[in-house]
């Protein structure tokens, strides 16, 4: 891609302290996301993509956490950098993040209406009435029925589903360039997902946006993103299109990871593809290849020196032996 | 009893939940958490249950075990009528009805070590004698594939899949013919997942413990389902074989909640049916079919009349199904 991307992270680490010593969260990521694209970030828990996530707001909790090296770079400004009071003003007006439980992101002793106008009179510095139209404006978007009345509603009256609504609005309210979506479906359910996932793609296309959404689960990437890193244990383990990413995985994680999702088939299994073990403890992480320990190609190499995540064909993985060769090149 | 009598034969099982309020605490209205659910399930098979947050699935896998009292219907263990057994005429039926829980940090006693709640039930039950009691708790972890040098410790030491190992060896430990599994993988990562699913039909195929298995995820039903049920606002709408309802689903809410799932299959170009609104309250359902609110093929009698179900399948494989669209009486 040849354009400029909107953000630019680069060599980013995350570190916290704990009793038992310094554990690094993230571990020297670097990606790129482009306006009007949406980029997954997928891994299982505790692989660093929430706070990969969080950092980007600077909202890591400090102390304990703090950015230990790199940069994020946000339409040529380096965030890593600012002060709370500048980041302050990034936070919900170039950058809004949604969360996972709508519950607890939205204060439960305020109405939506004092919320979402708190945020619109902070960045726009418009007036309270005119604050308070753009907010049932917003709502009406993002699809609650009778926006003008439930904008007085407290957080408890509405259901999960409506609450996520709220939370989108309010981060959408002042025109965000980068939407951060973490989790935003997992606690809700099936059918409410589904009108979830289409909101935010069609907001995204009305405002051109770019989002990073942060998932565990792959269908939700698979069906709303354009490109997806995979997390492993505060690594990049591959980062590719989705197409590449799903129909010829080239690390083996990505690919156990793909494999052990249970799907509905034609044919019911008798055993389900697993990973085997489990992922290492970061204060305690073995010399090599993170994955090294669970993955079937593991070999000598794996165990000594990490591998760097490079590019070939047309994704970019961290594995000495990866799955599947690169096809010729076809003679033109 | 004929061979074919099922291990368990629920007929007709509510649970209503009464709400209070006014001065006097009276009651209200009522929640209507399952609602005149009738099932069956034979030794050593699976019956699958799904249904979004708020259907009454958990509520019904609790009521059939009695960890709630039912509110009226009848829960028959291998034909004997337990709904209104007392405690200690309950307490051999119990033994044969254990339950897995969906969250494995809330699910075992932070202050007990992994020997002394694999221990606690066979000392309620007196099975063999205490040193036999010690022998039974270390082969049980070693059923599901832990270790004997965890016996002395406390389950916060453990990660989210190891406990739920350890949950799983508890329900095991009194020698079950059924287990109720509300949610028994949800809180835990893919990869891990897959590891206790599989766990489960091992288990299953070697003891031949009948498993009535909780979940919303459809995928996971299907996995280990021989017959699913899909419950929708305290009812079950569609019952049938799982080869039946996942090739041919009828139900409309079963439809849409299978074109929800997202694929991990990009451009797999599915056509989604998208439902309107949320879920009404059990407090007031809808007249009617209950689903009629959301429903996309919904006809004027719907509103009206609730549907009865109607068996699309063969007598040896019943598919039913509660809706007006395949009903007789159209």
């Amino acid at each position: 891609m040849t354009a400029t991307p909107l953000l630019k992270v680069t060599d980013l680490a995350i570190e916290f302290s704990t009793p038992q010593g310094r554990v690094r969260a993230v571990d020297g990521i670097s990606f790129d996301v482009y306006e009007n694209e949406t980029l997954g970030i997928v891994g299982e828990s505790g692989c660093g993509k929430t706070v990969t996530g969080l950092s980007l707001l600077g909202l890591i909790p400090s102390p304990p956490g703090r950015i230990a090296a790199g940069s994020i770079e946000l339409a040529g400004r380096n965030l890593a950098k600012l002060d709370e009071a500048a980041m302050r003003e990034v936070r919900g007006g170039e950058i809004s993040m949604i969360f996972q439980e709508p519950m607890t992101a939205l204060n439960p002793v305020f109405t939506v209406a004092s919320q979402m106008t708190d945020v619109i009179i902070r960045h726009k510095g418009l007036t309270r009435a005119q604050a308070r139209r753009e907010a049932i404006d917003m709502l009406g978007k993002v699809g609650i029925p009778a926006p003008a009345r439930r904008l007085d509603d407290y957080p408890h009256q509405m259901s999960g589903g409506m609450r996520q609504r709220v939370m989108i609005a309010m981060a959408l309210a002042c025109g965000p360039k980068l939407l951060v979506a973490d989790e935003p479906t997992t606690a809700l359910d099936v059918t409410t997902q589904a009108q979830v996932i289409e909101l935010i793609g069609q907001l995204q296309r009305e405002f051109r946006m770019a989002v990073i959404l942060i998932t565990h689960d792959l269908g939700v990437v698979a069906e709303t993103c354009q490109r997806a890193l995979v997390m492993y244990c505060g690594r990049i383990a591959e980062q590719a299109q989705i197409e590449p990413l799903f129909r010829s995985p080239r690390h083996p994680y990505t690919h156990g990871l793909l494999d052990s999702i249970p799907r509905i088939r034609d044919q019911r299994l008798t055993q389900l593809p697993t990973i085997a073990g489990r992922v290492p403890d970061l204060l305690n992480l073995p010399p090599g290849c993170r994955f090294a320990d669970r993955c079937t190609r593991a070999q000598e190499d794996c165990r000594t020196a990490e591998p760097e995540l490079t590019q070939a064909g047309q994704s970019a993985f961290a594995c000495y032996h990866p799955i599947g060769h690169q096809p010729a090149e076809p003679v033109a | 009893m004929s061979e074919a009598a099922p291990l368990l034969q629920v007929d007709g099982l509510r649970k209503y939940f009464p709400v209070r309020g006014g001065l006097f605490r009276r009651v209200v209205a009522q929640v209507r958490a399952v609602d005149d659910v009738t099932l069956q399930l034979r030794r050593g098979q699976t019956f699958g249950l799904v249904g979004e947050s708020g259907c009454g699935k958990s509520t019904l896998g609790r009521s059939i075990i009695r960890l709630q009292e039912p509110t009226g219907g009848r829960v028959l263990l291998d034909g004997t009528d337990i709904t209104r057994l007392g405690r200690q005429a309950l307490l051999p039926y119990r033994r044969r009805m254990q339950m897995i829980f969906q969250d494995p940090y809330a699910s075992l006693s932070p202050r007990r070590t992994v020997a002394q709640t694999l221990r606690e039930p066979l000392d309620i039950h007196q099975i063999g004698t205490p040193k036999e009691r010690e022998h039974q708790v270390s082969q049980l972890l070693d059923v599901v594939g832990m270790s004997a040098r965890v016996l002395n410790r406390y389950p916060h030491e453990f990660s989210g899949g190891q406990r739920q190992r350890i949950g799983i060896a508890r329900a095991l430990s009194l020698k079950p013919d059924l287990i109720v599994a509300d949610e028994p993988v949800s809180a835990l990562d893919v990869s891990v997942q897959s590891q206790i699913l599989n766990l489960i039909a091992d288990l299953q195929r070697e003891h031949g413990i009948a498993f009535l298995f909780i979940a919303h995820d459809l995928a996971v039903i299907q996995h280990v389902s021989d017959v699913v049920g899909v419950m929708y606002l305290g009812k079950l709408v569609e019952v049938a074989d799982a080869t039946a309802l996942y090739s041919s689903p009828k139900h409309p809410y079963t439809r849409a909640l299978m074109s929800a799932i997202p694929q991990p299959e990009p451009g797999s170009g599915r056509q989604r049916i998208m439902l309107e609104g949320d879920v009404p309250s059990p407090m007031n359902p809808p007249s009617g079919c209950p689903f009629h609110t959301r429903c996309p093929d919904a006809m004027a009698k719907c509103a009206e009349l609730t549907p009865q179900f109607t068996n699309l399948g063969s007598e040896r494989s019943p598919h039913a199904v509660s809706c007006h669209l395949y009903g007789h009486d159209s």
